[in-house]
């Protein structure tokens, strides 16, 4: 019953900021006619330099570049899917929703390797671990956990000290973070052991990475579950602060993804900036333009795979049902 | 004239097309039949496929359904869509109900409705595209309550209609395959049909016009009544031809021998009558006869070289030994008059013919050249192959009549010389018509120095 209050509140919250957005910039080429609109979870920092060599290509255009959660994004999307040309997301299952309910035009002359897409409408760029990441400090003449098992035993040992130094994704607003979660579930019990002990030393809940690796910087957080290794090791000043760590056992991997809307008006600029984004992000050599991670190949066992299954925890019952658990575990 | 019969006999239709038709027709809708038979049972093979997946993931998520203090819990596996995964990434839909209340899924997705307790599938159209579903429900019993729930899954369609494509693909390529050699095997069972008509008929062709034997070859069963009743026309024919070279001997000889018992009873009258104007009458009598008996030996002779002419028996002969021969019969009669044959032949001339009919042409113009010429003269007849084989005769007499002789060659033409001999018209006739049917042609001109000449050329 609970949780059906915490959604409701969700869902008003969306409503109520649904124009809040996170960022708003507009990058205009030479000579701009139209505008190209992109809903994206990606924070513009990242996505800045893929955006402006897009532009030196095709100076007629301006990209107006509209950031927020993966939760927002979806949506927002789905309430006024033509005020949108493309929508870039980390919620693989969110994503692949939007294509199996046709919100998404179908691009064929776009080739890319079969597990990187869906239906030729949904297009992966980058491969991404989520990852532990922990203030160093903290653990400064400790050993540094590798796995969840690791990390569950560090805190127990320490319980005084992490109190209230925790922080993972609230997966209640977070799109991400239930992908993740309801993953790493589907992988492992380690998760709900560790899920429970993070509630029991009262876990900070974070709705973005970003958020999460600013605290651990400032020394607020010491361990941050489940944060995107990519925003972490894309900010360079803050390496000797904190330690990235892909869990051993299994490391939880997502894919970023990319759609165009199928009431779409600017399908060619929007095919042609799908393919600008592709090829930066497939030349796993030196993505040099990018600060993403590249679209490496051959993804491993733990990639998320784009398969009608993604659907199975957006489902309300099991949503309703995971939420519930989680709930438990981690509010307590 | 029989030639021309047989060369306008209507064709209708061609027994080898007739068969390739039928052969290659019947393939084609076999081939066809083929087609839409293994299409549309691999269609139901790839259509039982996706259903029993989607069976599957019905029953999956079903299993999954328990009452848990009077609410439905649905935690079912990953699984239950993961299975539906196909190549061509073919979009999902499902719906729970409970009790018709939907409890979570696509809210307007189409259900087929169960008539038994199995699951009902139904391929309906969904958001524009054409969705195969599977629907089953399942009764819960709690400790107060019963509850029915009812699961929908659907799937576009998009991989089942690639393997149906690549299906029809592979079963029309195998259909063309197999209509190809059955083609070609129709056009060698065709050729092996019709061969042994072509045989029949080349060996028809190949007889000569004498040969009226029956066909003893051995020929396939069906053949049999046409080359049997060959066989009796032939016999007929055979005899009927037999027949009438009896007929013409029978009528010569029925003609000649009356006339010769009364030209013998003329003459020994003529000895006893001693009155002048009754032994004239009597000579013009015996003249009579044997103008009569004359044309009815030449029409005879005429009437056999017609026939002969018409179903030309070719075979090898010597002219020279021919000429020599006739030289030979005639020097008798050419001796009472007192005329010399000099036969002049450097070479043997072997030339394909009849010798009958080139014996009484040849005889013909010898007999002309007697009738025509005066005593104690020569007459040269000369075989020689310059240019073409050819007999030429050329006596010492007046020669022909120089205003009539571009008319002499026809049928009872006379010249005005020949008012005092005894003649029909009909020699140099049989002569023209003789060398006519070995493709050659008979000349008559008058010598520089006197005398008629005739040759035949071959
Ligand atoms: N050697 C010849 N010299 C002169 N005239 C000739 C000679 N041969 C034929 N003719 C002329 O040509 C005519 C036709 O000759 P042809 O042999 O056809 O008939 P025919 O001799 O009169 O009768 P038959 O049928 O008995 O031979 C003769 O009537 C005669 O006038
Ligand atoms: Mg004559």
């Amino acid at each position: 019953m609970r949780s059906f209050i915490v959604l409701g509140l969700m869902l008003i919250s969306f409503a109520a900021q649904a124009n809040d957005w996170e960022d708003r910039q507009t990058f205009s080429g030479a000579t701009p006619t139209k505008t190209l609109r992109i809903l994206s979870s990606t924070d513009t920092s990242l996505f800045k330099s893929i955006i402006e060599g897009f532009l030196v290509e095709n100076p007629d255009v301006s990209v107006e570049y509209l950031v927020t959660g993966t939760s927002d994004i979806d949506n927002i999307f789905r309430k006024s899917p033509n005020d949108f040309d493309l929508v870039i997301s980390s919620a693989m299952d969110l994503q692949l929703k939007l294509v199996n309910d046709g919100f998404a035009d179908k691009i064929d002359q776009i080739n890319h390797p079969q597990w990187a897409q869906w239906r030729h409408s949904l297009f992966a760029f980058t491969i991404e671990p989520a990852a532990i990441v922990i203030n160093k400090d903290a653990f400064a003449g400790y050993d540094i956990p590798q796995t969840r098992q690791d990390l569950i035993q560090a805190l127990r040992a320490r319980p005084d000290f992490f109190t209230n130094k925790l922080g993972t994704y609230d997966v209640r607003q977070s799109g991400l973070g239930f992908l993740f979660a309801t993953q790493d579930a589907r992988t492992s019990e380690t998760y709900w052991r560790l899920m429970e002990v993070m509630g029991a030393l009262d876990t900070r809940l974070y709705c973005c990475s970003g958020e999460m690796i600013d605290d651990l910087v400032s020394g607020k957080i010491a361990v941050a579950y489940n944060v995107l290794s990519s925003y972490a090791n894309a900010r360079k000043e803050i390496q000797d602060k904190i330690e990235v760590i892909l869990p051993a056992d299994f490391p939880t991997t997502m894919m970023r993804t990319i759609l165009m809307s199928k009431t779409s008006e600017n399908t060619v600029t929007g095919t042609e900036f799908i393919k600008h984004l592709l090829d930066i992000q497939s030349n796993s050599l030196a993505p040099a333009e990018s600060l993403l991670p590249a679209l490496v190949s051959a993804p491993s066992q733990q990639t998320i795979s784009l398969e009608p299954a993604l659907l199975t925890y957006l489902d309300a019952l099991k949503r309703r049902n995971f939420i519930t658990e989680w709930e438990r575990a981690v509010i307590q | 004239m029989t030639d021309t019969a047989f060369n306008t006999v209507q064709a209708s239709g061609s027994l080898r097309k007739r068969l390739m038709i039928t052969l290659i027709g019947g393939t084609a809708i076999l081939a066809l039949i083929l087609f839409f038979i293994v299409r549309g049972y691999a269609a139901q093979i790839a259509q039982n496929g996706q259903d029993s997946i989607l069976e599957a993931s019905v029953s999956s998520i079903l299993d999954a359904a328990i009452l848990r203090d009077g609410s439905v819990e649905i935690d079912f596996p990953y699984a239950s869509l993961s299975m539906l995964d196909t190549l061509e990434d073919d979009r999902v839909f499902y719906a729970i109900y409970q009790d018709d209340e939907l409890l979570s899924g696509y809210a307007t997705l189409p259900r087929p409705q169960s008539v038994t307790d199995r699951a009902a599938f139904e391929t309906l159209v969904f958001q524009e595209t054409p969705v195969r579903l599977a629907s089953a429900s399942r009764v819960l019993i709690g400790a107060s309550e019963r509850t029915e729930i009812s699961v929908v899954v659907g799937q576009t369609q998009d991989a089942l209609s690639g393997t149906l494509n690549s299906i029809s693909r592979n079963v029309a390529a195998f259909g063309a395959g197999f209509f190809a050699l059955v083609s070609l095997l129709s056009f060698w069972a065709t050729a092996t049909t019709i061969n042994p008509l072509q045989r029949l008929a080349n060996a028809v062709k190949r007889r000569g016009p004498q040969d009226l034997r029956p066909f003893d070859k051995a020929v396939p069963v069906e053949m049999v009544p046409l080359v049997s009743s060959l066989n009796t026309l032939m016999g007929r024919l055979d005899q009927s031809l037999t027949q009438s070279e009896d007929f013409i001997a029978e009528a010569a000889h029925r003609v000649r021998t009356p006339l010769a018992t009364v030209r013998s009873y003329a003459e020994t009258t003529l000895v006893r009558v001693t009155k002048s104007e009754n032994r004239a009458a009597l000579r013009s009598m015996i003249r009579a006869i044997d103008e009569s008996s004359r044309a009815a030996g030449q029409l005879l002779d005429h009437a056999m070289i017609t026939f002969r002419a018409d179903h030309l028996d070719r075979q090898k002969i010597e002219l020279v030994a021919l000429v020599q021969e006739l030289v030979t019969r005639l020097e008798p009669i050419a001796q009472m008059k007192d005329v010399e044959l000099q036969l002049t032949a450097p070479l043997p001339v072997e030339i394909s013919g009849d010798p009958i009919l080139i014996q009484n042409a040849v005889r013909n113009i010898i007999d002309n050249a007697l009738k025509y010429s005066p005593s104690d003269a020569v007459i040269i007849i000369t075989v020689d192959a310059q240019d073409r084989p050819k007999i030429q005769v050329c006596d010492q007499g007046p020669g022909f009549p120089p205003d009539e002789i571009a008319t002499l060659t026809n049928r009872f033409a006379r010249g005005n010389n020949a008012k005092d001999i005894v003649g029909s018209g009909l020699g140099l006739t049989i002569a023209k018509d003789v060398v006519a049917a070995h493709d050659g042609t008979l000349e008559i001109f008058n010598h520089d120095k006197g005398g008629a000449c005739a040759v035949l050329s071959f």
